[in-house]
């Protein structure tokens, strides 16, 4: 099958973009939020085709480096390299050379050598893109580093709430759940305060990390309430992160019971909200633990969209960075 | 050997602030004189110390030299040649090496390596407990009696209160100090830095502050009981700090150290996932610092001791998570504690005396004086240049751990020469000994 050389309908990267890697979205500016957003309502339009394919990326080829399971985020990157004709290889790192021990140092260095252009990296501890960067030249996307960042999912979340509402500045967010282990929500509060959107945290005292809801220039501002009718008022945006069941093994909790008690998004707390306030959960979802079936199936529920909108922002941000990488 | 003068200098050492003249005879003081005196003999070399300090050889009470066990960390032979280059003369190497020390053979082991292959003196510090297990008390009555000056399970803390009771207790009759690095281990578990706003951006699990009181606030009060004498390791919290103070009014036997990297470095170095700057107990704050210098004005913090960590650059070149805890102090502590008395914040007669004769007090007399230029006594001296400016190159270092967060930085004081027993084990290019 050919593939169409029609090109996609994306604005020129401009100066706006100043990203070689994309490891957080702590350093994004409003203006660069917004480009990823027209540039992934670009994309969304090829996948509107019938042939979801362009060759925009043809020759390149991108590596996804996965250090940890996961499913949901591997394949959205590899549909969206894929969408734009990149060559793609998955490590996967838990049943490699990696398991023998070899140092994440030197299997960035076999990438970079093998010619890989752009390289997709989860890692369960904290930080572990930062430290490649300084070793290689191919870009960075950090898929997800420990508790720290992972600014892909804060950015689809972002484009999936702007396609909702006609203006992000002003809007209530409310995150719930387990904001200290939580990439998520350390990604979603630097996006979402950015895009001058309020937000307020909903947790249990010991799932909180220190210092947020203080003001200091080395965090965002948050409002933090811990009862979730109260966090719940008047909110625009709902999203509740899942909970590791081994939270209560650690001691931060008495119980998953008392947890659900407290803090999972019911219809009857939902109804607190804005009538049009739309749900969010970065998946997977433990039904009837952090969220109730009924609103994860609910009508205010988006959490297929974000699911389907990763792809396209994830083909945007790998056009942005290609762009990047020509300068 | 033919004497050697030290000229022209300005002399610093206990209750002495003078621009003056030093001799050193076959290996000790023997003259000092005011101003444009000279000897009384008039054969001697001359080393011009003209716009420099002269001072005691620095003391280190806290140092890791890796051997026996992680060799390709540090060596006595590295070690000693770092401390040199750092102006120290003498240096007391914690016992957490493989195997550790905890018994006489061990000790021997350090004396005669240090005497056949160190440049600078190595006093060795003993193990509280047997095979640093926190279980039973090492042989401290052997120990005492092979050389050690003190007793520590450094890296570990002595976690269970009944074996850190009897440490304080036994070891009085030593008179020998127990040095506790004081971490509840309950507290820190997985912990990569200090808890706070920072360890929240980072997404990097904290160490609070808490961690390190509750040990300290226990050991004080198990000094208190026992009457034997504590030494806090790299204290690092304004809470410490003001346990201690407290503890000291009460008469409490305690003394304490802080380290130059605690004194001089925030939290925030590790922004950017510098594993050179993962430490433990962890970089503060701002707030801390000010406790700790505070502390040392006031004397509730006797000494500074550099908790030299070396490690590879293979450990250091990895996940913040994986890396080591530690940074190599030795060669730039000097450099680094000078940024105190440039800004004011304490004064270099007090600087020079928490790194000589407050530790010596802490050390005895068991290896004859130490940290002084009297008359008589073993001449172990530093010469520095408070006010030039250097860059810190790691690669240039004498030490195997080139693991510190100040690579490329600009500080301000260096050592020129470091003089042990009379001998120059030390000298920068730019100083020359003129021969009488």
């Amino acid at each position: 099958m050919r593939t169409t050389q029609v090109k996609p309908k994306v604005p020129e990267t401009t100066p706006v973009w100043r990203h070689h890697h994309i490891l957080d979205i702590d350093d994004f500016t409003g203006e660069e939020i917004e480009l990823v957003f027209h540039t992934t309502k670009a994309m969304k339009e090829i996948l509107s085709r019938p042939i979801k394919r362009v060759p925009t990326l043809r020759g390149k080829t991108i590596v996804t480096l996965f250090y940890e399971p996961s499913t949901r985020t591997r394949l959205s990157f590899e549909l969206a390299a894929k969408n734009l004709s990149a060559d793609v290889v998955n490590l996967n790192a838990l049943v490699s050379s990696v398991a023998k021990g070899e140092s994440l140092v030197d299997t960035l260095g076999t990438l970079q050598a093998l010619g890989a252009d752009i390289i997709v990296m989860r890692h369960p501890h904290s930080g572990a893109p930062y430290i490649a960067t300084r070793y290689i030249e191919a870009s960075i996307v950090n898929a997800g580093d420990g508790w720290h960042a992972h600014p892909t999912q804060a950015l689809l979340d972002l484009y999936t709430l702007y396609e909702h509402k006609e203006s992000l500045k002003g809007l209530k967010a409310v995150i719930i759940g387990d904001i200290m282990h939580s990439r998520v929500a350390r990604s979603n509060i630097w996006g979402l305060t950015t895009m001058g959107i309020e937000v307020t945290l909903c947790c249990p005292p010991t799932l909180l990390p220190v210092g947020l809801g203080e003001e200091h220039r080395q965090l965002p501002p948050v409002n933090i309430e811990p009862n979730i009718e109260l966090a719940l008022d008047g909110a625009d945006m709902v999203m509740t992160l899942r909970l590791q069941l081994e939270r209560q093994k650690s001691g931060l909790l008495p119980s998953i019971r008392e947890y659900i008690q407290l803090y999972q998004l019911t219809e009857a707390r939902l109804a607190r909200a804005k009538a049009d306030a739309l749900v969010f959960h970065p998946g997977p979802v433990n039904e009837g633990v952090e969220i109730s079936p009924a609103v994860a199936h609910g009508p205010q529920s988006v959490i297929n969209e974000q699911v389907s909108n990763g792809v396209a922002v994830r083909m945007a941000l790998l056009y942005l960075l290609t762009g990047s990488q020509k300068r | 050997m033919k004497p050697l003068l030290i000229q022209g200098g300005r002399i610093i050492d206990e209750g002495i602030d003078v621009t003056g003249s030093l001799l050193i005879t076959e290996g000790k003081v023997s003259w000092l004189g005011k101003g444009e005196e000279t000897p009384p003999q008039p054969d001697y070399d001359v080393l011009h110390a003209q716009g420099l300090i002269v001072c005691p050889g620095f003391i280190d009470l806290h140092c890791h030299l890796r051997q026996p066990g992680d060799e390709e960390k540090e060596t006595i032979a590295t070690g000693t040649r770092a401390a040199a280059r750092g102006g120290f003369t003498t240096i007391c190497c914690m016992p957490n090496t493989n195997p550790p020390l905890d018994n006489q053979t061990t000790i021997e082991f350090i004396r005669s390596k240090s005497a056949l292959e160190g440049v600078v003196r190595v006093l060795p510090i003993g193990c509280i407990s047997k095979g640093r297990k926190g279980e039973e008390l090492a042989e401290m009555g052997e120990l005492a009696s092979a050389g050690v000056i003190a007793f520590s399970d450094d890296g570990e803390p002595a976690l269970n209160s009944y074996l850190m009771r009897q440490a304080l207790d036994y070891s009085r009759a030593f008179d020998l100090p127990i040095i506790d690095h004081c971490e509840d281990k309950a507290l820190t578990e997985g912990g990569q830095m200090n808890e706070g706003i920072i360890s929240t951006r980072l997404g990097l699990r904290g160490i609070p502050s808490a961690a390190e009181e509750i040990i300290v606030a226990r050991d004080l009060a198990l000094a208190q009981l026992t009457g034997g004498r504590l030494h806090i390791a790299h204290v690092t919290t304004e809470g410490s700090v003001d346990l201690i103070r407290r503890a000291k009014d009460k008469g409490i036997k305690v003394t304490a150290e802080v380290t130059p990297h605690h004194l001089t470095l925030t939290e925030e170095r590790v922004i950017g996932y510098d594993t050179n700057a993962k430490v433990n107990p962890p970089l503060r704050t701002k707030q801390d610092i000010k406790a700790l210098i505070q502390g040392l004005s006031d004397n509730t913090i006797d000494i500074i001791a550099t908790d030299h960590a070396p490690h590879t650059e293979a450990d250091k070149l990895c996940e913040f998570d994986l890396a080591p805890f530690g940074i190599s102090g030795l060669e730039t502590a000097l450099g680094s504690l000078m940024s105190l008395v440039h800004d004011g914040e304490i004064s270099l007669v007090t600087l020079i005396a928490k790194l000589t004769h407050e530790p010596a007090r802490i050390i005895g007399n068991r290896y004859g004086r130490l940290g002084t230029l009297a008359i008589g006594v073993p001449a172990d001296v530093t010469i520095f240049d408070p006010a030039l400016e250097w860059v810190v190159e790691p690669k240039a270092f004498a030490s195997k751990g080139k693991n510190t967060p100040l690579a490329g930085e600009r500080l301000k004081g260096r050592v020129m020469a470091t003089i042990y027993h009379g001998e120059l084990v030390y000298k920068d290019d730019s100083i020359t000994v003129k021969e009488g």
